[in-house]
């Protein structure tokens, strides 16, 4: 029953992530890149939920760890007879050296969680509000050093001739990746006892539990992980640095709160959910026709229309649209068959 | 390579106790200390860290490019800055907070980021990215000459207003009765309110004194960057986030003198740093903040050290 149960739990957003990719393969090619994107998204999200939501611990600073992975693959990623144009002060092992598909994905992945862990060495021994500030700190820090550092990277420029090889199979399979990830980690021995540290630090500290080691370790999956997404969105889109801060980190904390912290289905749910939003109202803007109406939002009135449908979410059900809680059909069948539920009391 | 680090390191002390540098690095802590009285007051009584801070600064800040555009007097636009900020402060206590107060922070905090987002939207669709600009003080930029030492106009009168607000804020915190409610509530809100406090008064008291000091500092801002645009005090409501936690977030005193340290380092860093390096700023201010919390996690103006909590 247990593992029936523990099978259900990766079983549910699996099979959401999925039916995306599925959906995103059914529409037009141009309305496929919302689907790619809401993917990249989940990736992010759910990377992001390992340490934020097995922790209980606020994190501003995994936007870094995946900066840091947009960077790594991107600048390893151009075709060397590119980079001159773009990035003409690259240090010159990483202008002469170019990678393929695969492996600058692992190496984002792989500097991201190295990252993580140098970063966390010192930050992990902070809790509540220090640890949320310094985090955001570090990710003032990685903006404003990938922003002007021309050595490791096209500074204020868009990396341009990226390969853009993330593609609707790729995405999923990517999501699919980081949810086993984290749906593994979550199961194992370490994820447990984070997870106690969270409900009781106290209690957990009691029974022998180093609140810090399992912090780090998560920090660092976690930027491992962060680390891989953001190697999945450079091969997606050309972006420069702008688009790796503030606003992602609002919107991806978003998608999680939004969805429920504590769970990976929430983190999943959420991601999917705020994406679709998103899409849908940026596809409003350009004019759109819903049963027989065209509805058409002034341009720009996106962000509007879904930071109140966020607010909004947030003050009718504050602990997310899954209550933080694994997907499970208990509360279904307890509906369909409460005198069974009696008769095991 | 000694004798080039040793000048550098030599001009950096120079720049960095040049008089005309400590008295701007002064003026620009004076108003960072009143965003983090805003900050810290409204977190000591609702336990809330209010991120859309800054757009309420953005929002009075458009209210004064509005009416310097249509050449209105300065007092019209001051009032009009006054007006769209509190009302906008008692909008967001009303929709927002006041649903959520029994929530917990990181609810809370997101909440904030969205009303943050939704108001820069807004003034996005409404003034577009370029944004407006706020003229009508510019006089204030004169500068007089004391002693030899050029001082502007507004950093004078930044310090100073900086100084009556803290007087008549620390007057209405200790010798009148919704003070004494609001400084209770601080210590512990639900024993306040079993002690006849009533939560809604004292919550909406602290988000309008907040929303009144936002109006205050978006003028004294304006004066100093008159291009207003829809992402304008974001990167300062940011850097008085970091101070008031440096400072210690719990206690306003220690939080006030944390939003002022970190505009003075700032601005002492920003008048010193050799020009090549003067772009990394934000880094060697972060760099600063995280070092801080290393050794001091509870605040470097506070009492207590490392609390852990107890069973």
């Amino acid at each position: 029953m247990r593992s029936m149960r523990a099978f259900g739990q990766l079983l549910a957003p699996v099979a959401l992530v999925v039916a995306a990719g599925f959906l995103g393969a059914a529409v037009s090619v141009t309305n496929q890149i919302y689907f790619v994107s809401a993917l990249i998204n989940v990736a992010t999200v759910v990377a992001i939920y390992v340490f934020v939501g097995n922790s209980g611990v606020l994190s501003f600073g995994h936007i870094s760890f995946f900066a840091v992975g947009v960077w790594a693959a991107g600048v390893l990623s151009v075709p060397e007879q590119e980079k001159p144009a773009t990035m003409p002060y690259l240090w010159d092992f990483l202008g002469s050296t170019t990678v393929g598909n695969i492996p600058s994905l692992l190496i984002a992945a792989a500097v991201g969680g190295v990252f993580a862990l140098l970063v966390g060495l010192p930050l992990m021994r902070l809790s509540g509000l220090a640890a949320g500030i310094a985090t955001f700190a570090v990710l003032g820090i990685t903006n404003n050093i990938l922003r002007y550092y021309e050595k490791i990277g096209p500074g204020l420029n868009t990396f341009s001739s990226v390969p853009e090889t993330t593609d609707l199979t790729q995405a999923t399979a990517g999501a699919l990746l980081v949810i086993a990830g984290a749906f593994a980690y979550q199961r194992s021995r370490l994820g447990r006892q984070l997870r106690a540290t969270r409900e009781d630090p106290a209690a957990a500290r009691a029974v022998g539990v180093s609140i810090y080691r399992q912090r780090l370790a998560a920090f660092a999956l976690s930027g491992f992980l962060a680390g891989f997404a953001g190697g999945l969105y450079i091969h997606f889109i050309p972006i420069n640095v702008d688009a790796v801060y503030l606003d992602l980190t609002f919107i991806t904390l978003a998608m999680l709160v939004i969805g429920g912290t504590t769970s990976l289905w929430g983190a999943v749910v959420g991601a999917l959910f705020v994406s679709g939003l998103d899409s849908l109202v940026g596809e409003m803007e350009d004019g759109m026709t819903v049963l027989g109406r065209t509805i058409d939002l002034p341009n720009g009135s996106r962000i509007v229309v879904v930071s109140a449908i966020m607010a909004l979410v947030l003050i009718v059900r504050p602990s997310g649209l899954t209550g933080g809680r694994e997907f499970s059909l208990a509360p279904l069948t307890r509906r369909l068959r409460p005198a069974a539920r009696e008769a095991t009391r | 390579m000694t004798d080039v680090l040793a000048s550098t390191l030599g001009d950096f002390v120079r720049d960095a106790v040049d008089a005309q540098v400590q008295i701007d690095a002064i003026g620009l802590g004076a108003v960072f200390a009143l965003m983090a009285v805003g900050i810290g007051l409204v977190f000591g009584v609702m336990r809330l860290v209010n991120f859309a801070y800054g757009q309420l600064i953005m929002a009075g800040a458009f209210a004064l490019a509005f009416a310097s555009e249509r050449d209105w007097p300065v007092w019209v636009g001051i009032a009009l800055c006054f007006a769209v900020v509190l009302s906008i402060s008692g909008a967001m206590e009303l929709a927002v907070f006041r649903p959520l107060r029994t929530q917990s922070a990181a609810v809370m905090l997101i909440a904030t980021f969205a009303v943050s987002f939704l108001l820069q939207s807004i003034a996005l669709l409404w003034f577009g990215p370029l944004g407006k600009t706020a003229t009508s003080l510019v006089q204030l930029q004169r500068p007089v000459s004391v002693a030899g030492v050029e001082i502007r106009k507004v950093t004078i009168v930044e310090i100073a207003v900086a100084v009556v607000c803290l007087v008549v804020l620390t007057l209405l915190l200790n010798r009148t009765s919704i003070g004494l409610y609001m400084r209770a509530a601080a210590m512990d809100f639900s024993t306040a309110r079993l002690l006849g406090v009533r939560a809604n008064l004292v919550s909406g008291a602290a988000v309008l004194i907040a929303g009144a000091l936002a109006a205050v500092v978006a003028v004294m801002l304006t004066v100093q960057f008159p291009t207003v645009t829809p992402t304008y005090a974001l990167q300062e409501t940011i850097l008085v986030l970091a101070g008031v936690v440096v400072g210690g977030m719990t206690r306003l005193v220690p939080a006030t003198l944390g939003g002022f340290l970190i505009g003075y380092v700032s601005g002492v860093l920003g008048g010193a740093l050799p020009s090549d390096w003067s772009q990394y700023l934000p880094s060697f201010v972060f760099g600063l903040v995280i070092l801080v919390l290393l050794l001091r996690p509870d605040g470097l103006f506070t009492r207590s050290r490392g609390l852990v909590e107890r069973v």
